[in-house]
């Protein structure tokens, strides 16, 4: 492989995320099933564990999103509560591991920690909690505290939530049927009491954490077990692991204790034509005429709703001055002004409608190919350091991982990049991640060496 | 008759955690999801018409989360009703709904909800430093929460998924309603994060010993659990105090159904039910006191006197095993059979909605057809 040297070859971790809320989920097609119906995370959970899928998972809502001051009604709009749905799940699969997000901001760590906790048990530790922070008072106000935290504050509540956390796993019951008493006290949280979970399989659900930003990442080097990356193209995705697998010394931790799992698209095919074609497909069925005015207007924060999407793009320029034109999800362009200037040389240069420019610089599938060739990059992106293994995502639900499953996961198996058969019971132990979290390892806080 | 069991782990005793039940080599262990689906399918098979399942915010003893529990159990089971209880005090209305919610839809219309206030200082600490609450303020809060949940259930409207191709709309927006609460202490914006419930309203049941649970019986909830002397007295006179909440609080609608709660230890012979009485007391070291009658009998007695309950004005019963395993079969396959022959044919209400159980409607939502 690439860039392994004589390495020993990873083992390509896979996961299966449930098609989400943006356009990356295509409702409109015919065979797109319900994203509230249990039936479909059944489904969608039992083809990721027929694959031997290291886990499953699932984002969380906490606001409708708002785009010019009204719900974005273009995207799948609404999605289930992650615990319940993973506590279900748990009830129709054996070895897949549940993952989801909860928010850092909006839920009280003790019962994070508690639900998470119950989780594990309920489900044999199969546990994991994805990290996210937020600090906007639009999702605020939804919760009885409202939008109370500094943006700069963000990372550090977050990880007094996660040190919290594993301070209740941690607390030892004081008799049989005696909640454990625990305290912690940090700036952001400061709780004391008894724990009523006893000790889960995992004793510490796997942490994902997903921040990107400098304070994010390093938040991931000291705490987290997995990383759930935003970096698919393989130049950004290994510069980002280089980055992060470098902050670990710091904590006394190894390269291989922290797991980058970047999100990923695919499209197949029986040829390379074909996949070809149907990826250009589903891109066009991801960016309908009105969604391209929309993720235009993402970056130019005006309303654009007088532009033709099969027209030119437009000759104003973005608006920095205005408030964000969409709220309830990360800005997703750091520089609108470079942004756009880049995206209008580059539709005059090749004549592009608005929609043909969205289509081109939004969303391309990460892996498009024959089974084979997918089964190649996949592996290859993995050996070469961009990734530890990928989160899938799914265009259709719930059947849109029926297709890898069947055609992919097996040239994965015959390599022996992926597991044949399940050998472990945790989702820790499907990672191959050790068995404690890095917080419970490194006693004595930040730079010091694994106990 | 409704006929629902309450769940609490190893059973209500306090020593059920420490004994096995019949066959069983080891006591229920409240972590062990087997040991809940079993209890789940033993109650789906009957069918009752419901089971809750018992927490509190702070530990008062080792417990899992109520509502992963319900969710945990919902898939292996088609007919019982999945009633947690989830507390008010330090939770957010908005995860509130959106958990029961989702349990409905993963139950396909077989949620409730049992709010509970938690106001001990204890408690309060494990939210951090703010005061605990008075008693009065956690109810006055809960009837806000119950408020909030309920207006969150109905802020989609039954038809707002359009997927319109034409104009390339998922949702119409007219039909996703603000709810603006603004409560005492609290506001809430919405809408919801999940469509609305089959149910359309999941059904709340408040267990009541005080003229506050009263009042917030009769203003948030369809079911309301007493705990009177079970004979008609003090059961009738208990009815009437929930009447008078409910005239007090202007209810309008369907009534509150009142269902008494009843602690069991059954055998097969009335000397049997007493001597296992008296071994749990030994094994505790304490006579079994709890805010219900504790009934030990048989199963034939037992559904003897259940079957006095709504000529009492009851509308059912909720029983609380002393011992899960080993209560709970007695109360799901005997005293459930006696009192309802036939009922646990295969496929019979399968496709019911635990409102429909209880004859309750299935409300519109407050807001369908206000607009934007």
């Amino acid at each position: 492989m690439s860039a392994a040297g004589d390495r020993p070859r990873k083992p390509v971790i896979l996961a299966a995320h449930f098609p989400g809320v943006n356009n990356t989920t295509v409702w409109a097609d015919p065979e797109a099933g319900s994203q509230i119906d249990f039936s479909s995370f059944e489904h969608l959970a039992r083809t990721a564990e027929r694959g031997r899928f290291d886990f499953f998972f699932l984002a969380e809502g906490l606001r409708l999103r708002e785009q010019g001051g009204r719900i974005y009604d273009l995207d799948v709009v609404g999605r289930p509560d992650t615990m319940t749905v993973l506590s279900a799940l748990a009830a129709v699969t054996t070895h897949l591991g549940l993952a989801g997000t909860l928010n850092a901001t909006f839920h009280e760590p003790y019962e994070l920690a508690r639900q998470l906790a119950t989780l594990d048990h309920l489900s044999g530790g199969r546990a994991g909690w994805n990290v996210v922070t937020s600090s906007d008072a639009f999702t605020g106000e939804n919760f009885r505290r409202g939008g109370y935290l500094d943006h700069a504050d963000r990372y550090a509540r977050a990880e007094d939530v996660i040190r919290a956390a594993v301070r209740m796993w941690d607390a030892v019951p004081a008799g049989a049927d005696a909640p454990a008493p625990f305290a912690y006290a940090g700036r952001h949280v400061d709780i004391r009491g008894r724990f009523g979970v006893p000790r889960s399989p995992q004793r510490h659900p796997v942490v994902l954490q997903a921040g990107d930003s400098d304070p994010g990442r390093e938040l991931a080097a000291a705490t987290a077990d997995a990383i759930f990356s935003r970096h698919s193209r393989p130049d950004r995705a290994r510069a980002f692991y280089a980055d992060v697998k470098g902050r670990l010394a710091r904590y006394g931790r190894a390269p291989d204790e922290l797991k980058i799992i970047p999100a990923t698209t695919f499209a197949l095919g029986d040829t390379p034509g074909e996949a070809a074609e149907r990826a250009a497909h589903i891109r066009r069925q991801q960016v309908s005429p009105q969604t391209a005015i929309l993720q235009l207007e993402q970056v130019w924060n005006r309303d654009l709703s007088a532009y033709d999407p099969d027209g030119p793009l437009p000759d104003v320029d973005p608006d920095v001055s205005a408030p964000p034109i969409i709220q309830g999800r990360a800005r997703m362009w750091a520089d609108p002004m470079a942004t756009a200037a880049e995206w209008r040389a580059r539709a005059e240069a090749r004549h592009l409608s608005i929609r043909e420019l969205v289509i081109e610089v939004t969303g391309r599938q990460t892996f498009i190919g024959t089974p084979a060739q997918v089964a190649d990059a996949v592996d290859d992106f993995v050996q070469s350091d961009a990734a530890d293994g990928i989160i899938l995502i799914p265009h259709l639900t719930p059947a849109g991982l029926d297709d890898f499953v069947d055609r992919v996961v097996p040239l994965l198996q015959e390599r022996g990049a992926v597991r044949g058969e399940y050998e472990t019971t945790t989702l820790r132990e499907h990672l191959g991640l050790p068995p404690a979290s890095p917080v419970a390892r490194d006693r004595t806080g930040r730079g010091s060496a694994t106990a | 008759m409704l006929l629902a069991a309450a769940l609490d782990g190893a059973g209500h005793h306090p020593a059920a955690g420490r004994v096995a039940g019949p066959g069983a080599d080891r006591p229920f262990d409240p972590f062990d999801a087997g040991a809940w689906a079993r209890a789940a399918v033993l109650a789906d098979r009957a069918p009752l018409d419901l089971v809750t399942v018992e927490d509190t915010f702070g530990a008062a003893r080792a417990r899992p989360d109520a509502a992963l529990v319900a969710a945990r159990v919902a898939p292996l089971t088609r007919r019982v009703g999945l009633v947690p209880v989830v507390t008010t005090t330090h939770t957010e209305p908005f995860h509130v709904a959106s958990a029961l919610a989702t349990l409905d839809h993963i139950s396909r219309g077989r949620a409730g909800w049992q709010p509970r206030i938690s106001a001990r200082a204890v408690e309060a600490d494990l939210v951090g430093a703010r005061p605990a609450p008075t008693a009065a303020e956690a109810f006055a809060d809960a009837v806000d929460g119950v408020e909030a949940v309920r207006r969150l259930w109905d802020s989609w409207e039954d038809d707002a998924i359009i997927k319109d191709l034409a104009t390339g709309r998922f949702v119409d927006r007219d039909r996703l309603h603000y709810v603006d609460f603004a409560g005492g202490t609290f506001t809430v914006k919405g809408p919801s994060i999940v469509p609305r419930p089959p149910q359309g309203q999941p059904v709340v049941a408040v267990l009541a010993h005080v003229p506050p649970a009263d009042d917030l019986a009769a203003r948030g909830a369809d079911l309301v659990f007493v705990t009177p002397e079970p004979e008609a007295g003090a059961v009738r006179r208990r009815a009437d105090e929930v009447r008078a909440a409910e005239a007090a609080a202007g209810r309008a609608g369907e009534p509150l159904r009142v269902v008494a709660d009843l602690a069991v230890v059954l055998d097969a012979t009335a000397g049997g039910a007493a001597a296992r009485r008296d071994r749990l007391d030994e094994v505790a070291g304490a006579e079994w006191r709890t805010d219900a009658a504790v009934f030990a009998g048989t199963p034939g007695d037992l559904a003897d006197l259940l079957a006095a309950g709504p000529g009492w004005g009851l509308a059912g019963w909720r029983l609380r095993p002393a011992v899960t395993e080993h209560d709970l079969p007695l109360v799901a396959d005997v005293v459930a059979a006696a009192l309802r022959p036939g009922a646990s044919d295969a496929g019979d209400g399968a496709d019911l909605t635990l409102r429909s159980r209880l004859g309750l409607p299935r409300p519109a939502s407050r807001y369908a057809g206000s607009g934007p």
